[in-house]
């Protein structure tokens, strides 16, 4: 799960981490009010869940109160495009009113976890306030990495091998190293899959800074924390995946016109790809779980269906223990009850299988019936031609 | 042969309970030898006829087991996993999906320290065909063999194991690893079993994208194993982006993707699948080959 800027500010803030004073405002008004208060010049940060807003213009300094209320009423509602958003971009609805600090330099820190190592590593660097994946290719040098062993914390001596490495002067050091060390126990605490501040600031009047923050949480472990699920911004994902995920399934629309429905993620992609070698595009991605019940297929067939694009589809369903026949009668079920029209390749494996087929074949709807994924895929481009 | 389980391996179930014992049945049909198992409070009674203790301790006291099977949910899977590590059990495999993976960061670092194999979380678990079945997957569609299969997908392993029976080419042992982002068994250490066992002849390794387990599975492959090798990377044409973030990625050191993948294999000199649908006859044409020198 993703949150906003200024969410992960607020939780970094209970760790002790400086950010800037700041509040966030959803109306030019209230933008208005905090720029009032905070004084002199601000800016006006669009909170959506992607990076590069700064590029798609959905940062903004504004001189006084009376600007931010102007810029906000820009950017409010506005579509910001960004390299992380896709064409379609995010409409703005929240805003980040900040005070402007004196950067004296940029640096970077991040969380998240190694798979290989099986432990959280804490990076930092000194290039800050750039895309850090071009620091990791061009000079993967300035990246500095501390593991946290399991069951710890970042240690002091840990925190200041990256400070001093990064070249933060002494009398910086031990703010720096309280606020890594709050960085970390942060991530630590909330279960977080992700944590990075980019940049994390030195000011010319001699203190450090949070100047931007991003936290996303481990999906598995969002039921131990109940005060993070309330932070979810539903408008930010995509309201056909939340249906999907609300089922237990995982959907993901794609722009082709063969519409599937597998079980599993793995036997999900590899379906994917075989159609795409007998000439068609995926509609979408949709991984039914294990279980794929009666009530399951029908959500599957509706999400999916909801896509105009959807001109054939294909269900490649290796059941496995799962009987064929409870899948078949499921499937019809479904396909009755919301009156599909579109043609539909079944690719069932399983036991019962003769008795599946049977089922499919006396129901008197538009079933073809394949064997194999190879014969599917054909048979489901073609119909969708 | 086969490798890590066998018609000895003596099997409890933690977390017995309707789920667990679903599966615990289907796995007694095929003659996996389930000697009972553990549901806290439950001690004391039976389930599938079988005897149900309260703790790991108590049943490998009275039953010895070698190995267990964890069906027990999410919230509390990390630590039954961590107890069959404690009562020192040689096999421990976890069907659970879901485990938050700060939970798993901890029972990682137990398992450094212990001689407990950990096959999961969130896999299908293991077969060895004709001998036993530890996990979810159906029993049917595998036949005796020797090809050792080592897979990240749970459906997608089923999916090839059954290209495979269906030309006449048996398994040694399938193993589903899961596609957690922290597991007990990677493929590198599946296939260095495979590899050390004289009658598994061909290794199948069945990756998806994302992360760099494949590359590095590669990487050993082509230091270290002799034996024929097939791969199939899911995912070829899955669409970019849906990026794990910066930090993510910069850590993995690469993007995942399936051409970065298939390069690695085949460098190794790994007989990549390019259709889903010709696994099966990937390993038929290499084995073939190899067999005629």
């Amino acid at each position: 799960m993703k949150i906003h800027e200024y969410q992960a500010k607020e939780i970094l803030r209970r760790y002790g981490v400086p950010t800037p004073r700041g509040e966030a405002a959803f109306t030019a008004e209230q933008a208005f009010r905090v720029a009032e208060k905070l004084g002199g010049k601000v800016v006006i940060k669009a909170q959506i869940h992607a990076g590069g807003r700064g590029k798609g213009g959905g940062v903004k300094i504004a001189g006084d109160a009376a600007e931010a209320r102007q810029i906000a009423s820009q950017i409010l509602g506005m579509r910001l495009v960004t390299h992380q958003t896709g064409p379609e971009g995010r409409i703005v609805e929240r805003l980040l009113i900040e005070e402007t600090l004196p950067i004296e330099r940029e640096l970077y820190l991040g969380l998240a976890l190694d798979r290989s190592l099986g432990r959280t590593v804490f990076m930092a660097s000194s290039a800050g306030g750039v895309e850090i994946e071009e620091v990791a290719r061009q000079n993967p040098e300035l990246i500095l990495k501390e593991t946290i062993e399991p069951g710890t914390r970042l240690r002091p001596y840990q925190a200041r091998r990256l400070a001093f490495g990064a070249g933060i002067p002494a009398p910086l050091a031990s703010a720096a190293v309280a606020a890594m060390i709050g960085v970390a126990e942060a991530y630590q605490d909330t279960d977080a899959s992700l944590a990075e501040v980019n940049p994390f600031i030195l000011t010319s009047d001699g203190k450090i800074c949070a100047l931007d923050a991003k936290m996303n949480f481990d999906d598995n472990a969002l039921y131990r924390h109940p005060e993070l699920v309330e932070l979810r911004d539903r408008k930010e994902e995509d309201p056909l995946e939340v249906e999907a995920g609300n089922h237990g399934l995982n959907y993901i629309k794609l722009d082709g016109n063969v519409g599937c429905m597998v079980n599993g993620a793995g036997l999900a992609m590899a379906t994917m790809d075989i159609i795409k070698y007998a000439g068609g595009n995926p509609a979408n991605f949709l991984d039914v779980g294990g279980g794929a019940s009666a009530e399951q297929v029908k959500n599957a067939f509706r999400i999916l269906l909801s896509d105009p694009n959807v001109k054939a589809v294909l269900i490649n369903i290796f059941g496995g223990i799962l009987r064929v026949d409870t899948l078949a009668a499921g499937v019809v079920q479904a396909a009755r009850a919301l009156e599909i029209h579109v043609p539909i390749v079944l690719r069932l494996e399983g036991t019962n299988l003769e008795k599946g087929r049977q089922i499919l074949a006396e129901s008197g709807l538009d079933f073809t019936v394949a064997t194999g994924m190879q014969e599917a895929a054909e048979k489901v481009v073609q119909l969708a031609q | 042969m086969s490798i890590l389980i066998d018609e000895t391996t003596r099997v409890i179930v933690q977390g017995f309970g309707k789920q667990g014992a679903f599966h615990a049945e289907q796995c007694l049909q095929y003659g996996t030898k389930i000697v009972g198992g553990v549901t806290p409070g439950k001690g004391g009674t039976r389930q599938l006829g079988l005897p149900v203790f309260d703790t790991v301790g108590q049943a490998r006291r009275e039953l010895e087991p070698t190995a267990s099977v964890v069906f027990v949910p999410p919230a509390g899977a990390a630590d039954a996993i961590l107890e069959a590590v404690d009562a020192g059990l040689a096999l421990v495999v976890c069907i659970t999906e879901g485990i938050p993976t700060r939970d798993m960061i901890e029972v990682r670092r137990f398992l450094e320290r212990s001689r407990t194999r950990l096959i999961g979380p969130n896999c299908p678990g293991v077969i060895s065909p004709g001998k036993s079945k530890i996990g979810i997957m159906p029993g049917y569609i595998h036949r005796p063999g020797t090809v050792g299969l080592v897979s990240r997908s749970g459906t997608l392993t089923y999916e090839a194991v059954a290209q495979l029976t269906a030309l006449g080419i048996g398994q040694s042992t399938c193993i589903g690893i899961g596609g957690d982002p922290i597991i007990g068994t990677n493929f590198v250490d599946a296939i260095r079993l495979f590899n050390q066992d004289p009658e598994t002849r061909a290794i199948v390794m069945i990756g998806e994208i994302g992360g760099t387990a494949e590359e590095a599975a590669a990487a050993w492959v082509r230091e270290n194993v002799r034996k024929p090798v097939v791969g199939f990377i899911a995912g070829q044409t899955a669409p970019p982006g849906r990026r794990m973030g910066h930090a993510g990625a910069i850590i993995s050191g690469g993007s995942g993707t399936a051409a970065e993948k298939i390069r690695a294999l085949e460098e190794a000199g790994i007989g990549v699948a390019s259709s889903p649908a010709d696994i099966g006859a990937t390993v038929l044409k290499l084995i073939g080959k190899n067999s005629t020198t």
